[in-house]
Order: C-alpha cells, then sequence, then structure tokens
C-alpha cells in the first residue's frame, strides 16, 4: 500500500515521534516509581538495614575468633575457630620447610665453590714461633659452651622440622618416635642454657664490635678474601664484627622466640606461639646458614685461626695479616712458644 | 564405606553440655581434658547461639599435617585418630587445629605437655579393639561395637548429629526445608532492633 495523502503521511510521522517520546520518558521515568512510592509511604516500605540475619551474624563472628562462652573451662575454649592455625601450616610446611634446606644448601654449595677457587687461606709469612694472645680462657669457654649448645640446638631442631620425610624413612616410625622425643626434650632444656650463652657473647664482646670507618675499608676489599691484599682490622675484622650482629638480631630473635614456645605454662595464645614458631624456624635456618659460613672461616677457611679459639694464642704473623692494628696493640705481650716454633714450614707449597 | 561427620545445629543446641559430660565419662578421660566442648556466642544477649565441637575429623587434617612424628592415621571412615606410642607431645597439633581439639595432660615449663589427647569418634586408636590397652590410652571403641558417638546419640535436642557424613546432611536438609530456609527466630526482625531494649 502505498501512502501518498499529506495529511495520513504526517499524522503517522505525529504518532511514531510521540510513541518514541513516551517510550524514552517511560524507560527513564519508570525505574523511579519505586523511589517515589518509598518515599511518599516510607512506613509501608522501610528496609531496616540494621537488621541482620543472627545465624550469618553468629558464624561471622566465629570466622573472626570472637570468643564466646564455654563452661568447659579453659585457655581459648570461648574460642570455635581459630584460623590462624592454617596459616601457620602453610608457612611452616610451606616456606619453610622447602625453602629452608635451599638456604642451607646453597651456603654449603657457596662455601665449597669458594673452597675450590681460592683455597685455604694461607699465612704469608713464615711462622716464627712468636705468639700472642687473643682469646682468653673465659671467652675461649663462653665460645666453645655457645657453640657446642648450638649445635646440638641446631640437630634436635632441624630432626623435628625435617625428621617426617628424611629420618622416618630411615628409622622407622616407632624410632624416630623415640630419638624426636629425646631430641625435643633436649632442645627444650638445653635452649634457656644457650641463651645465657648468648647473652654473655653479647656482654663480653660488644666493646670490640663497635663498627668503625677501618669495616668499612674491610667490607670494600671483601675482608681480603679476595686477591691476596689484607684490608686493616681491629681486634674484630668487618666479618667478625657482622657475625656479631647476626648474633644479637637473628639470634635474639631466636631466643626470644624459643622462650615464648618453650614456657607454654604463661599462658600465651595459640596466635603467638604459631608466630613464635615461624619465627623461630626460618630465622634458625638462617641462622645456621651463616654458622656453616662461621665455622669453616674459623677451621678450614683460614690457616692459624682455630689455635686462638683453642689455645687462646695465634702467632704474631697471623695476627699481622688479619687483625693488624690489634696487633700493634699486643705486641708487648708477644711470647716465643716452642710447639709453635716447631713446624718446618718449608713444606708448604708457595703461594700462587 | 561410610564418611563419618559431626554436625552440631546451632537452632537446636541448648547448651546443656551433656555431650560433654557423657563423653568424659565414656571414655573416662582424665580430670582437666575434655575431649568436646559447647561454645556460646553472646551469651545472655539477643541472638544467642551454641554449638558443640570437638575434633570434627577434617578431611586434609592440620594436625596431621604438621605433626613432627607423622602419628595420625585417617580410617576408611574418614576418622582421624592418632597413635599416642608415637605421640611426643610437642603442641604442633593444637597450634595447627582450628577447632581446639588437641588436648594435653600438661602444659609445663619446657614444653612438657604429655601425649595428645583429642576426640576419636569413638572409634578408640591403634591396635586390638576394646582392648584394656586401648580404652586406658584412648578410650571406648563404640564403632567396633557398630554403635555411633555417644555424644551425639544421647544429644537430647539432637542437634549433635554424628554418623555418616551423607545421612546426617539429608536430615538436616529436612530441618532447613521445615524452617523454611529462615533462621529459627521468626517475628525478631520485626519486634526487636538490634542494639536498643
Amino acid at each position: 500500500m502505498k501512502t501518498t495523502d499529506p495529511n495520513r503521511k504526517r499524522r503517522l510521522r505525529r504518532i511514531i515521534s510521540g510513541s518514541l517520546l513516551v517510550m524514552l520518558l517511560s524507560a527513564m521515568l519508570l525505574p523511579m516509581a519505586y523511589w517515589s512510592v518509598t518515599q511518599l509511604m516510607p512506613e509501608t516500605f522501610a528496609q531496616p538495614v540494621t537488621d541482620t540475619n543472627p545465624r550469618s551474624n553468629y558464624w561471622r563472628e566465629v570466622r573472626e575468633g570472637t570468643q564466646g562462652y564455654s563452661a568447659v573451662k579453659g585457655q581459648e575454649r570461648g574460642i570455635l575457630i581459630q584460623n590462624g592455625g592454617q596459616n601457620w601450616r602453610q608457612i611452616r610446611n610451606g616456606w619453610i620447610a622447602n625453602f629452608g634446606p635451599w638456604i642451607m644448601a646453597l651456603m654449603l654449595g657457596a662455601i665449597a665453590a669458594f673452597y675450590i677457587w681460592r683455597g685455604r687461606i694461607r699465612i704469608n709469612e713464615t711462622e716464627s714461633g712468636r705468639t700472642v694472645p687473643r682469646w682468653a680462657l673465659g671467652e675461649r669457654v663462653l665460645h666453645w659452651y655457645t657453640a657446642i649448645l648450638f649445635i646440638i640446638l641446631a640437630i634436635t631442631g632441624l630432626s623435628l622440622l625435617f625428621g617426617r620425610a628424611v629420618l622416618i624413612p630411615l628409622l622407622g616410625p616407632h624410632w624416630f618416635s623415640g630419638y624426636a622425643e629425646l631430641a625435643m626434650y633436649t632442645h627444650n632444656y638445653v635452649g634457656p642454657f644457650f641463651s645465657i650463652g648468648i647473652a654473655l657473647m653479647i656482654v663480653l664482646w660488644i666493646k670490640d664490635n663497635i663498627p668503625n670507618r677501618t669495616d668499612w675499608e674491610w667490607f670494600k676489599q671483601s675482608g681480603g678474601m679476595v686477591g691476596e691484599t689484607h684490608p686493616h682490622a681491629g681486634r674484630m675484622n668487618g666479618g667478625e664484627k657482622a657475625w656479631f650482629w647476626i648474633i644479637c638480631s637473628v639470634g635474639v630473635a631466636v631466643v626470644a622466640s624459643g622462650f615464648v614456645l618453650d614456657f607454654p605454662n604463661f599462658g600465651q595464645w595459640r596466635d603467638t606461639m604459631q608466630l613464635a614458631n615461624m619465627i623461630h624456624g626460618a630465622l634458625a635456618i638462617l641462622w645456621i646458614s651463616v654458622a656453616f659460613g662461621h665455622i669453616y672461616i674459623g677451621t678450614l677457611g683460614t690457616e692459624g685461626a682455630i689455635c686462638g679459639m683453642t689455645s687462646g694464642r695465634v702467632s704474631s704473623e697471623w695476627a699481622r695479616q688479619h687483625h693488624d692494628l690489634w696487633y700493634e696493640k699486643v705486641k708487648h705481650l708477644e711470647e716465643t712458644t716452642a710447639a709453635a716454633a716447631a713446624p718446618p714450614r718449608h713444606e708448604r707449597p708457595p703461594q700462587a | 564405606m561410610a564418611r563419618m561427620k559431626f554436625l552440631c545445629d546451632a537452632e537446636r543446641c541448648i547448651e546443656c553440655n551433656a555431650c560433654v559430660v557423657a563423653c568424659n565419662n565414656e571414655h573416662e578421660v582424665p580430670w582437666g581434658i575434655n575431649r568436646r566442648h559447647v561454645v556460646t556466642m553472646k551469651d545472655g544477649e539477643q541472638g544467642e547461639k551454641s554449638v558443640s565441637v570437638a575434633c570434627m575429623h577434617c578431611t586434609d587434617a592440620p594436625c596431621a599435617a604438621v605433626c613432627p612424628v607423622d602419628c595420625f592415621y585417617t580410617t576408611d571412615d574418614g576418622i582421624v585418630l592418632h597413635d599416642k606410642d608415637i605421640c611426643i607431645g610437642c603442641g604442633y597439633c593444637f597450634y595447627a587445629c582450628p577447632f581446639g581439639a588437641p588436648q594435653y595432660p600438661e602444659q609445663q615449663a619446657f614444653g612438657v605437655r604429655g601425649k595428645m589427647d583429642k576426640c576419636t569418634f569413638c572409634a578408640g586408636g591403634p591396635g586390638e579393639d576394646n582392648s584394656a590397652e586401648e580404652f586406658e590410652k584412648y578410650g571406648k571403641n563404640r564403632i567396633a561395637e557398630g554403635k555411633l558417638p555417644l555424644c551425639a546419640e544421647m544429644c537430647a535436642t539432637k542437634a549433635l548429629l554424628g554418623g555418616d557424613g551423607d545421612e546426617i546432611a539429608d536430615i538436616y536438609r529436612q530441618r532447613v526445608m521445615k524452617r523454611g530456609g529462615r533462621p529459627q527466630t521468626w517475628g525478631w526482625e520485626t519486634a526487636y532492633k538490634e542494639g536498643e531494649s
């Protein structure tokens, strides 16, 4: 059908535009109808926003660990669900148990690689037999007391963390249980005695370990571990000072968290002990890793270093090479020790 | 095989603590240890709710995951049990458990705790079923006798359900359907307002 009548055409256009307008206005205004009704009759349509579902409130409080009442008396009995344990589990069984062995293995690997590359750091001069006193008897007793307890604690502690994976396949569950119980009680009883050693070490050696400009130069020259130069050092070189301050920070944190775990009778909550256990495990692994370095440098890595901690005296040549500034101060205490003079130095291969 | 579960209907629990008493009596649990306890939130206030809780016998049990001596095992029924001959009393399961289920006879200096004790779903432990030794360490083994946990069996309001997880879920689903999926505090929302008397 063809529309040719102009009136009819105009009417059609009017209807179309009118309908569009109505549609547009409805689309904009109809959604507001609900609002206008609730505004006009608020008492009928009021939605009390303060009303909440008691059941969901209950479970929300439970998940948040809110304390309730329990007729069963005991610590934390009012807490229905404690969420922290799952986080603790993830971190202990996850990060600490997985990265811990890698950190220790990388440290041992780095030490082995350094030994292969650099070898033992020899005393450059021929030892004359003259020695100077380095560590007093009290210092040596304290060192070995703490060192032996450290090794006991490290072995027993690592057994509790990795024994399930490593030792149960070797010993079987019953033998490992017996060992683990012994390890746990050894760890728990030795720990506080070890902390006494750490505290005394800090008090005794802090005066020798204040960092200064010499240490900065010492570190810039890699402590003489790389190349043949020997940076200046006082009684403690930069490395020893770093080890001292690691004990003061990492070590003290391990000891403090250990006390939290060792004395549950003080009534600390689970969340505190979960946190303490994570700190204790993670930092203890770091401490053990750094201790590998300390043990290497003090024994195999440096010729003549161990004598200081066993006999208390070091050869004057060693002292001049490693602690020249300190040697100048103790030179007047120099003595000739017959035993030290004996070894024929010419047997040693020449330095590269 | 059934997968054993506990479910406590918070709409029904009246905090009578009979489950706790029944458990302690049935297993002759040492004084000071409670394998089950009832927690009441908003005690004495509007919306008070109680739940009886013990070891929930988790699928991926955190206690078992962190145990340094691996003394936990899960039975074919999904019940999490532990071997007291292997347990060293280190307390790790107590750190890990969300429900506070692991209990210790002691809590002394130097981490002395004694062997861990917890709800066994009345299923005893390793060793011969219902032997004197098993009773001494773990309590009665009702599961071996074909019975369900006593706490749930004797619950007066049938709030605490224990048994095959599917059957328990069915019972609970029927209850919720009957309640119309609404909390059983009908009228409270109209009658009372939060924070006002």
